[in-house]
């Protein structure tokens, strides 16, 4: 006894689903999105930190501006240029970027992260 | 066998570095980023093809499970429907609880002696380790690759984000820790520490065994490394990964740093490892005449495509050798 | 080596830890007593298998008389086997040496050697099939766990596969199901390529082509000795039995161990069975040809099993029987119950078996034709077609040994249960890790019941025996019974040693003993003419 049917059929099946990303996105090209900028953020050519060091590490350092903020009311954040900013995401970076939509929502859509940030913050009105 | 971990150890400190080097000295992103993981995969597919196909191809000449449970017989006795299955949808339920459940694993005890009470007594003592090692591993392995899928779709698929919403509900963390890849880590290192600790699975371990494990302790520290404590561009990752899985291969600029092409070596080398190896329990698990076939050989005629005929020795030969005695005995015989 | 007239010095000496060098280097002990005695070569000539190149050898020789071409046979064996059996393939491929299965194995448990761990019994062919036939193996060679066959590995193949009696165990605990049986059974095929079996199993095997059962009882006297225990019966119950031996146009043809027709206990098992079909009056006969419900070919290979079992299914159609009703045996019952259908079927004689007493259809042998004994009687005392005096049980107290192949091959399990029941008024269970599907080994299965590795087989029945102590000591426990006639062989010893005060039955002795006979005269004496409880008591009064 062979069953051979069986076994040929789980394997497809098995490669199926191997498949996934395959025939999921039917070879559709999906690049990294392009990120706006509002003319606020272009002016200020710089965010308080390099652009690299914000592009990783953005969540983190809200993360910190949180607990440095609520728990130990330490509200100001010196950047490695010596530069100060209030430690608020409304109001320092939503000041510039205040462009949800197309600026912090088109990257977190694109690699899947929903982060729990605005479950308590509003974000501006979307004027653009 | 001490030297079986080392071995494999160094192998894997070896391989890391080679891919860390290659992209960090060498620039050889597109070798580690494109190349490896489409030969690796194209390895994966055929081999495990070839092995499952290779299985296949062989009959199950009798049906031979191993029962543990009451068979079905009389109406009024008591069958156990799953350790001893007596149609296809039993079976389906064994296989089920075996693969799902790892139900015979679980099973697992430990032997002991003691002399309380005066005479030297055999104990059997149920142990749940390896078992919950075992399926938290895999479990947590599964549930890392179907999270990974975030890499490899877009849009992302709902189940895909809602794994992930479960798997970081701890929300330890920005951003947040999966509870899949610490379990996942954890475990296989109990697995690595359970085959160097205990004598007997030390005895027993090889080369073999510590290799595939320590690469995925490799695969499950990059990974957390990559989103804790060494950050990469993920958007980046994703324009690579989605360039592999839409044939559109390419190194996209950003930063993407060469920690994440160790992470991709070391799960090459996985996948492509697999069909060579132990690793293949993944398929073999489905296909034991032990488990999937039904206790009902005598109900239903089990066919054995290689059976032949053989020299018996038949009544006729064995009346021959002994008539004579038969008659004085008064057995009836054939020919008088 | 420990002084085995000694128990508890044997069992204090039995150390787990495995040994300093890895076991690819631990060479086999073959010195007296490790081994079984190889086959004669009479024997291997009698069944057309292969020879060793001398009559006479011994496993402690250095050089084994093997062909010059040894290597070759094997692995074209191998090849052909792996061609063969999925299963084969399959344990070989998918262990992944998690070592859950390393203390399930009797013979482990008993003397601590790690070869006798299931997974390194396993590794000792598979490290050879990684050699000669995967890719990882051929290019990565030691690293990959690969190593050449050499004589060396022969002569621990010889060791160690004639060190596992097939029990099943290891397979209960196996996430993949790797059947050791299964593994032991390949690598003695490929052995007996070599001419290497052992004697215990082809003399046997052997006898049972030429007389029709192992013992080698001829026709002449197995009528007899069926007679004999038919006096013993009258003389017990008063009632003449006269059996019928090889008749045409019976309805029944009965097959039992030749084991029941020749050695205590066994009679006494053979007793009650022909005690409960005489009352009531089942139409069925005997057969001197087919006198053999055990396989050695079992043991030896596919083949020779066919070759064996043919002889069942070509009486009954010879006798025209609608039905075969099987005695309590083993591994007669793995062969029953998963090959002999598969080998020697589809059957063209008889009908789906109908107890003609009850009216039960016996569905689930309904392809087969072969009814298990503790199935038949448990059916008619379910229908309350016997009558029985437990109290003359009431010397015992009983415990049950589910015996591995009936448990683990065929899920025999609450049939034996319910009869005892009926049969005895005190029974009970050895600890649960000891029974049904986790049911521990004579130690002796699979040929291996030979005297010459008696301390071996001592220390494989050793978690069986440590059981029935401790219910012997707990509950008082002095009588093992069980469905088994390598069972009844080997457990008599293994009790005599490590609890002596505990004897061995079958379950149809006490059937026989508690079963109330139409006509028969007041019993005195159970099967075995020991004074039954209360004329005991009183004597002992007085």
């Amino acid at each position: 006894m062979y069953d051979k049917g069986k076994i040929v059929t789980g394997l497809v099946i098995f490669f199926v689903i191997l498949a996934f990303p395959f025939w999921y996105n039917r070879g559709a090209s999906s690049p990294a999105p392009e990120l706006e900028l509002t003319d606020k953020a272009k002016q200020a050519e710089k965010c308080i930190e390099e652009t690299a060091f914000m592009t990783k590490e953005h969540m983190q350092l809200l993360n910190q501006w949180r607990d440095a903020v609520a728990r130990d009311g330490y509200r100001i954040y010196v950047s490695e240029d010596g530069d100060e900013y209030v430690a608020s995401l409304t109001d320092t970076c939503m000041d510039c970027h205040s462009n949800k939509a197309d600026f912090c929502d088109r990257c977190h859509d694109y690699v899947s992260v929903s982060p729990y940030c605005w479950d308590c913050h509003t974000y501006p009105e979307e004027n653009n | 066998m001490n030297a079986a971990y080392l071995y494999s150890l160094i192998a894997v400190v070896l391989l890391g570095l080679l891919a860390y080097a290659g992209v960090a000295v060498a620039g050889l992103e597109g070798l580690f980023g494109i190349f490896i993981p489409y030969v690796a995969l194209i390895v994966f597919v055929a081999g495990f093809a070839n092995r499952i196909i290779g299985w296949g191809k062989t009959p199950v000449p009798f049906r031979i499970p191993t029962t543990s449970g009451q068979q079905k017989s009389l109406p009024w006795v008591k069958h156990d429907k799953f350790d001893s299955p007596y149609n296809t949808i039993g079976v389906i339920g064994r296989m089920a609880l075996e693969i799902l459940l790892f139900r015979s694993l679980f099973k697992n005890s430990r032997v002991g002696f003691s002399d309380a009470g005066g005479y030297q007594k055999i104990y059997y003592k149920w142990v749940v380790w390896l078992w919950l090692f075992a399926i938290l591993f895999h479990y947590a392995f599964l549930v890392t690759i179907v999270r990974h899928l975030r890499f490899f779709a877009e849009p992302v698929p709902f189940f895909v984000e809602m794994l992930a919403k479960v798997d970081g509900m701890m929300q330890v963390g920005a951003p947040g820790m999966y509870l899949s890849g610490v379990v996942l880590l954890g475990m296989a290192m109990l697995l690595l520490v359970r085959r160097i600790v205990l004598p007997k699975v030390k005895y027993i371990s090889m080369a073999a065994d510590y290799f595939p494990l320590l690469l995925i302790i490799g695969i499950a520290a990059t990974g957390i490394l990559m989103r804790h404590f060494a950050k990469v561009d993920v958007a980046a990752v994703k324009e690579l990964t989605m360039g592999l899985a839409t044939f559109r291969p390419a190194i996209p600029e950003g930063d993407i740093s060469a920690l994440f092409y160790v992470h991709m070596f070391f799960v090459s080398l996985l996948v492509a490892y697999i069909p060579f190896s132990k690793l293949m329990h993944m398929g073999g698990v489905f296909l034991s005449p032990t488990r999937n076939l039904p206790n009902n050989s005598r109900a239903v005629r089990h066919v054995n495509p290689w059976n032949y005929p053989v020299k018996t020795h038949t009544y006729e030969e064995y009346e021959d050798d002994f008539r004579e005695k038969m008659k004085e005995a008064g057995l009836p015989v054939e020919k008088e | 080596m420990v002084d085995t007239s000694k128990p508890e010095a044997l069992i204090e000496n039995i150390d787990h830890t495995p040994p300093k060098k890895p076991w690819e280097e631990v060479p086999p002990d073959l010195s007296a007593g490790k081994f079984c005695y190889p086959t004669k070569k009479k024997n291997l000539e009698y069944l057309s298998l292969p020879t060793t190149t001398v009559d006479e050898w011994s496993p402690a020789d250095e050089e084994w008389p093997l062909p010059d071409n040894w290597q070759q046979i094997v692995h074209d064996g191998f090849k052909d086997l792996l061609g063969k059996y999925r299963s084969l393939k399959i344990f070989m491929d998918t262990c992944v040496r998690c070592g859950a299965c390393a203390d399930k194995c009797h013979f482990f448990i008993g003397t601590g050697d790690p070869k006798n761990m299931p997974v390194l019994r396993a590794e000792l062919l598979r490290s050879v099939y990684r050699n000669d036939f995967t890719r990882a193996g051929k290019i990565l060679k030691k690293i990959a766990g690969a190593r050449p066959l050499t004589k060396e590995v022969i002569k621990e193949w010889f060791t160690y596969f004639y060190q596992c009696t097939e029990c099943r165990r290891c397979s209960v605990y196996c996430p993949y199901g790797i059947d050791t049986a299964e593994v032991t059974m390949m690598a003695r095929e490929l052995l007996t390529l070599l001419g290497l079996n052992i004697n215990w199993i082809l003399e046997p095997a052997a006898n049972c082509f030429r007389t029709g059962n192992h013992l080698g009882i001829q026709p002449h006297a197995f009528k007899e000795m069926i007679e004999f225990f038919c006096d013993d019966i009258e003389e017990i119950t008063g009632k003449k039995i006269e059996p019928s031996f090889n008749r045409k146009g019976a309805e029944i043809l009965f097959i039992t161990p030749s084991g029941d027709a020749f050695a205590d206990p066994g009679t006494y098992a053979m007793m009650g069975y022909i005690m409960l079909f005489e009352q009531i009056g089942l139409d069925y006969t005997f057969s001197t040809y087919a006198s053999e419900g055990g396989n050695f070919g079992l043991f030896t290979s596919s083949e020779m099993m066919k070759r064996l079992n043919a002889k069942m299914y070509a009486e009954a159609k010879r006798l025209g029987v609608k039905w075969i009703l099987g005695g309590e045996c083993g591994h007669m019952w793995r062969v029953i119950h998963q090959y002999m259908d598969t080998m020697n079927g589809p059957v063209d004689f008889g009908e789906v078996p109908v107890n003609p007493i009850t009216g039960t259809r016996f569905d689930n042998a309904a392809s087969t034709r072969m009814v298990h004994i503790t199935e038949f009687t448990a059916d008619l005392i379910r229908h309350n077609k016997l009558k029985m005096d437990p109290s003359r049980n009431d010397m015992y107290t009983v415990t049950y040994h589910d015996s591995c192949n009936p448990a683990r091959a065929m899920g025999l399990f609450d049939e034996p249960r319910y009869v005892l029941n009926a049969v005895c008024n005190n029974f009970c269970e050895m600890p649960e890790s000891t029974i049904r599907e986790q049911t521990f080994c004579c130690g002796s299965g699979s040929g291996l019941n030979t005297e010459e590795i008696m301390d071996l087989r001592l220390r494989g029945g050793l978690p069986r025996a440590n059981a029935v102590r401790y219910v012997h000591e707990k509950h008082g426990v002095n009588m093992l019974s069980c469905v088994c006639a390598i069972d009844r062989a080997a457990l008599p010893p293994l009790m005599e040693y490590w609890v002596p005060e505990v004897g061995v039955c079958g379950v149809h002795e006490l059937v026989g003993n508690a079963l109330v006979m139409e006509g028969e005269i007041e019993r005195t004496t159970n099967l075995r003419f020991e004074p039954l409880n209360e004329e005991a008591e009183v004597e002992a009064d007085v």
